[in-house]
């Protein structure tokens, strides 16, 4: 028997604190602990991506990581991206274009999405399948997912064009 | 009322109805992580099961050891054969007339085989109740290869009765399963006897797997109360599974509830039952409280039902002008251990008599012969109907080899051969009727499109230049002119464990002018939820975004068989048209009634019932929707609603035209695509949006099929390739941009000519990609070589032709 | 998919970890990144009753040039690799490699100790700090000692580093401007079906210097003395590149798998090394 981790961590935005295994991995602290059932488990190797979250500002597969790990971190979502009121641009998009089919990969998706912006704001069609290469999707062929992402970066762009 | 009206186009641009591409409202919910998918799943005291797999392939168990399993803390239960058989649940029937263990019963088949079902209060507990069992076995001699199969003295199924039948008629060894033949032996012997040129080869379509994102997966309650059972599953067939379940576990169908949430991807992995289901379901009768089995990615990998295994060898005859004669198959089908195909009942092998193809060939003969081996059951149709996939790349393989023994292009043999438009409806020669296509405009609007004649030109260029040693890299051109056979099926020869594979679709108008429509289907990201209410809104005249699509709850949903072989459109879809013009037959009375004319002074003009001749005197649906409830027709019941069942009078037969070419790294094995251009031609399109996206995720599983994806087994039966790591998805990176055209050629038979499109892009993306693999190395000699074109393979095609001299 | 009960520790100084890792022995494993461990906890491929989460030790993520030696702690991550100036102007051939290692969320946990230190014959790093002439720095309880990348790899998963060694960081000089990272794989995310790490010093036109290493082609890196040799005083024309390529295959021994079987592997490691060895020399 080993002993339980006191562990706190803030996620969309919210505090949260409690006693786990060590060995709970942090995509089921999402799901089963705190009932965020946004990211989903696809494999158990690290390859799909539809586990990816942030977690202090990285793109990170919430399924290679244990709680321990986290504590103290600050994890975002898809939840905590955008909701019904106030739809991230890459929410949007991907609806415009047509980004998501049976919807199982699309937080993930979208979480790293989001993250890729931020580390390249205007990437081109190769640098987005690229950046996007940790997340597997069966349904799209990922042509309209590309494509929602350069829509996404151009609202976003000209957003922050217009708030200069 | 009536006030000023907009024009007609305006009208009908405002319904969303069919031909828009809609915005999906499915979308909402997945883009803010609000789907509900199974494992999202909570319910209070719920429990956790999960298996005991069998690490050997074939080995007899001698002993279950559950002792130690018990004591570990939060384990409640381990089941195995023994607690099953006094329940009769030891074994279940199969979709193909075969019998399954549902744990192992004195001995397994497969590697990955259910051998005990550890209950447990989380899956904490369950991960270490399932290692702390202890199984003895004693390992059996192994068989991998079907044809070694047929002649061993292993017997893989003691449970058999060597000489009695198997569910489709005489087996001829222990170990074989079933013949199944089509068309004329021994005309198309004869023709093959006599003709100019003939083609002989083996063509090989590897075993692979659907690998949806999500895994199967159930939630079985046992209402013990109320005497009901609710099973949450990963069903593609949830009215199906509830028959299945109420047949195998004695409980009535009123008393079952089965619902199928959002389901994140199908490819035909989730049309049949497995053992988790139904030991869930025990579970849960014997606990009394709900049960969850989600299955890991090795699981499904390894156990799942596989797709395709299909060892084709085919002679295709030929006038020495290249006109086609007869065509000859025998395939040799590996079903794994049991033989758990879906397939409709009477048709053991699918419709792999449909691999006469695109062509006109006169006689034909098609004899398949199912064998058991120790792999994992199946298999499934993997994003296609029922061996449609495995058809269409036998006879787009069998027509470039034929192309290669007349030394003829095979853009122009394809041409010459074509089943012309006027000859539909056309009778082939292997038993089915075509109902509309018209593949000349196809072809040649494709060869137009990529600008083929350069294309050959730059081709031979390569050749050329590759000879002088001035390039590694050769350039292939992969074609593929396919027609598939989709929307199963008339109940008159369809059939899924005697359910005839009709569809359904009822709808109920509300006061107000708003609708909710349920089917007997159920989408696993196709846009069901948009697109038949875009059907509905052109037949009724109700803007599209005031109609609500419903699916998959076995309780308020009308019965139907699920969604696989790109039947819901052709089926379901003819269903929903159907049960509209119902609804409009009606709305015709009440408009009629309300404008103080007779039933045949009023016609349906997009929105509304216009008065003949007076077009300033009009009922909206709207207007009528709530005149149903507001007054008293003599001669009509109130309300607005309509069922139907649809009984399709045939199958529909999408085509298209796919062109790859391609890049070979002769020294590497690796590939770069340089273009895909694919043509579809499905009918009536609803919404060109999803049509685009279906044909994307078509094209892509295809080309994971076709270059790298398999499962693949050593000689002891050990699956090589049971993670992510081995199984190839490609990532966006290995994908590449396609290019998608159509033509329309509707359905005669089809209310709104529709076929269905979902799949083609699978069927006809692999032999395009296939083609491209081996039209590169044509030039050198290259007759066949089998699938997944992996760098290894490629490589080794290039070594064997002596290219790295 | 879950892994076996363990404690988890998660120190904030170095003594602490070493204490733990001395205490529990070869119960007792370090955690960086956690990529390659915790698949392998999660198939119950391994079992470790004591998990050391490095993560809060102070100066372990650091990245530094002092003079011309470049000092990457073990705890730094491929994407702080990727994205560090003063790395990418000193030695390059980091980047390069980095890139193509896994996708980008593994990238932003996986480490550079992560992948040196396990002696896992497929990750990119170890090769390439052989190519590098890198040392790795190890802290023990009896001290501190330096060993050799190029002596540090004796079998698959068998390294020189003790089991109360904890590796801390890797050291190697800033490189001249010929270098390429060449690896051919299945897909993103896929180990190599061979890689090859080239760096190359011109003196006008001939080869002044070469290090060549391999990977993923036998049970540890192999850094091949004799194809590097093979290229210096040459100018690198067809004759001396076939003789590296020979010199380096002879050095390997790759073994069949899912990728391909060993005549395939042969072949393409010596075209992966012959482009790697043309890349770098473009760049000489």
């Amino acid at each position: 028997m080993t002993e339980k981790l006191h562990i706190k961590m803030t996620v969309n935005g919210q505090e949260e604190e409690f006693l786990a295994e060590p060995r709970e991995l942090l995509i089921y602290t999402l799901r089963e602990r705190l009932n965020i059932t946004g990211p989903h488990i696809g494999c158990e190797t690290s390859h799909c991506g539809a586990c990816t979250i942030m977690m202090d500002g990285k793109s990170v597969k919430s399924c290679t990581v244990f709680v321990g790990q986290a504590n103290g971190s600050d994890l975002t979502t898809i939840e905590g991206m955008g909701g019904p009121d106030d739809l991230h641009p890459l929410q949007k998009a991907f609806k415009e274009h047509h980004g998501l089919q049976c919807g199982y990969c699309t937080p993930g998706m979208i979480t790293r999405a989001a993250k890729l912006l931020e580390e390249n704001p205007t990437p081109t069609e190769e640098d987005i399948r690229f950046g996007m290469s940790g997340n597997l999707c069966r349904c799209t062929g990922y042509q309209n997912i590309v494509k929602s992402i350069l829509a996404a970066a151009a609202e976003m762009n000209a957003a922050k064009e217009a708030a200069e | 009322m009536n006030d000023m009206t907009p024009d007609r186009e305006e009208r009908r641009s405002n319904l969303n109805g069919m031909g828009s591409s809609r915005k999906r409202v499915e979308d909402a919910r997945f883009t803010q992580g609000k789907g509900n998918y199974v494992d999202d799943i909570k319910l209070d005291g719920m429990l956790s099961g999960d298996f005991v797999r069998s690490p050997y392939a074939h080995a007899r168990v001698l002993n279950i050891n559950t002792e130690a399993a018990l004591k570990v803390p939060g384990v409640l239960a381990v089941l195995t054969a023994k607690d099953l058989a006094p329940l009769g649940l030891h074994w279940m029937p199969t979709l193909a007339g075969d019998k399954q263990m549902v744990l192992a019963d004195g001995k397994v088949l497969f590697q990955g085989q259910e051998v005990a079902f550890v209950i447990a209060k989380d899956r904490y507990a369950a991960a270490d109740g399932i290692e702390a069992v202890e199984v003895e076995y004693e390992e059996l001699p192994v068989l991998t290869n079907p044809f070694e199969a047929l002649k061993s003295d292993v017997v893989l199924r003691e449970d058999l009765d060597p000489k009695a039948d198997g569910a489709h008629g005489p087996r001829k060894h222990h170990n074989h399963i079933f013949t199944w033949e089509a068309g004329e032996k021994d005309a198309t012997e004869q023709v093959l006897a006599e003709a100019d040129v003939v083609a002989e080869e083996m063509i090989y379509y590897h075993r692979t797997h659907p690998c949806p994102l999500e895994t199967c997966g159930c939630v079985a309650s046992m209402d013990k109360v109320n005497g009901k059972l609710t099973l949450w599953g990963t069903f593609q067939a949830p009215h199906a599974i509830r028959t299945v379940v109420s047949l195998i576990s004695g409980l009535e169908e009123h008393n079952i509830r089965v619902i199928s949430p959002d389901i994140g991807g199908g490819f035909g992995n989730k049309v049949g039952a497995y053992s988790g289901y139904v030991c869930s379901v025990v579970a849960s009768i014997v606990t009394g409280k709900p049960v969850k089995w989600i299955e890991d990615r090795m699981d499904n990998l390894m156990t799942t039902a596989f797709a395709r295994d299909y060892w084709m060898q085919g002679k295709i005859s030929a006038t020495k002008e290249g006109k086609i004669t007869g065509l000859w198959c025998h395939t040799t089908a590996d079903h794994g251990g049991f033989d758990a195909c879906a397939d409709p009942t009477k048709f053991p092998a699918g419709f792999m008599n449909i691999c006469t193809g695109s062509y006109d060939i006169p006689t034909a003969y098609l004899a398949v012969d199912g064998v058991y081996t120790n792999k994992a059951p199946g298999g499934v149709a993997y994003r296609c109907s029922f061996r449609v996939t495995e058809a269409a790349y036998f006879i787009e393989r069998m027509i470039e080899v034929l192309a290669i023994e007349l030394n003829m292009d095979a853009a122009e043999l394809r041409r010459i051969n074509f089943i012309k438009k006027d000859q539909f409806p056309y009778q082939s020669a292997l038993g089915w009727e075509y109902d509309s296509g018209d593949y000349h405009t196809a072809w040649d609007k494709a060869l137009k499109a990529v600008g083929y004649d350069a294309l050959r030109k730059e081709q031979a260029e390569r050749v050329e230049a590759f000879k002088r040693g001035e390039t590694r890299k050769l350039l292939g051109i992969g074609l593929t002119h396919f027609t598939e056979i989709v929307g199963a099926g008339p109940v008159k020869n369809c059939d899924i464990l005697g359910l005839g594979m009709f569809d359904s679709c009822e709808i109920r108008i509300h006061p107000t002018g708003s609708a909710i429509a349920r089917l007997g289907t159920i989408s696993q990201g196709q846009g069901h939820a948009t697109t038949f209410a875009q059907i509905l809104a052109t037949e009724i005249g109700l803007p599209a975004e005031s109609i609500t699509i419903e699916e998959g709850d076995t309780d308020t949903a009308p019965y139907g068989l699920g969604t696989y072989g790109s039947r819901s459109t052709p089926v379901a879809g003819a269903a929903t048209a159907m049960a509209g013009r119902k609804i409009r037959a009606k709305a015709q009375m009440i408009a009629a009634y309300l404008l103080e004319v007779h039933d045949d002074d009023v016609e349906f003009d997009v929105d509304r019932f216009v008065v003949k001749g007076a077009p300033e005197r009009f009922k909206t649906m709207k207007e009528i929707a709530f005149a149903s409830y507001n007054q008293a027709i003599p001669g009509l019941e109130p309300g607005l609603e309509a069922v139907s069942y649809y009984d399709p009078p045939n199958m529909t037969y999408p085509f298209g035209a796919y062109i790859c070419v391609m890049e070979l790294d002769v020294d590497t094995g690796e590939h770069d695509i340089r273009q895909f251009y694919a043509l579809d031609d499905c009918g009536t399109r609803i919404n060109p949006m999803i049509i685009e996206g279906q044909v994307h995720g078509g094209l892509t599983e295809a080309l994971a099929i076709a270059m790298g994806q398999e499962i693949a087994y050593d000689e002891l039966g050990n699956v090589k390739t049971g993670t992510l790591m081995d199984f190839f998805l490609p990532t966006a990176w290995e994908t590449p941009h396609y290019t998608t055209d159509h033509t329309t050629t509707p359905s005669p038979h089809h209310p709104i000519g529709a076929k269905g499109v979902g799949e083609s892009p699978n069927v006809g993306g692999v032999p395009a990609f296939s083609n491209a693999v081996h039209d590169a190395f044509r030039a050198f000699g290259l007759r066949q070589a089998h699938m997944p074109h992996d760098h290894w393979r490629v490589w080794k095609i290039a070594h064997d032709l002596g290219l790295h001299g | 998919m879950i892994p076996a009960s363990f404690s988890y520790h998660r120190p904030a100084v170095l003594a602490e970890a070493l204490k733990i890792l001395s205490d529990h022995g070869d119960d007792a494993r370090v955690l960086a990144g956690g990529h390659s461990l915790i698949p392998m906890m999660k198939m119950r491929m391994a079992n470790i009753p004591h998990l050391i989460d490095l993560q809060d030790i102070p100066d372990l993520a650091q990245i530094s040039l002092e003079g011309n030696r470049v000092v990457i702690g073990a705890m730094v991550t491929q994407a702080q690799l990727i994205n560090d100036q003063t790395l990418t102007s000193a030695a390059p051939l980091m980047k390069e490699a980095a890139l193509q290692i896994a996708d980008p969320q593994v990238r932003y946990m996986g480490t550079v100790g992560g992948n040196v230190a396990n002696g896992d014959p497929a990750n990119d790093m170890p090769g390439l700090m052989q190519c590098l002439n890198a040392d790795f720095n190890l802290i023990g309880p009896s001290g501190e000692r330096t060993v050799a990348a190029r002596d540090f790899y004796e079998a698959a998963y068998v390294t020189a580093r003790e089991d109360d060694e904890i590796l801390t960081s890797i050291s190697f000089d800033a490189h001249a401007a010929g270098y390429a990272y060449e690896k051919q794989k299945r897909k993103i995310g896929d180990y190599a079906t061979a890689a090859s790490a080239v760096l190359l010093t011109k003196d006008g036109q001939t080869c002044a210097s070469a290090s060549i290493a391999m990977t993923n082609l036998s049970d540890t890196p192999i850094w091949s003395q004799a194809a590097g040799d093979a290229l210096v005083g040459t100018t690198l024309d067809d004759g001396a590149i076939k003789d590296a390529v020979a010199a380096a295959l002879s050095d390997i021994d790759p073994t069949e798998d899912n990728r391909g079987p060993v005549a395939f592997k042969m072949h393409v490691a010596g075209v992966i090394l012959t482009r790697a060895i043309q890349r770098a020399w473009s760049r000489a």
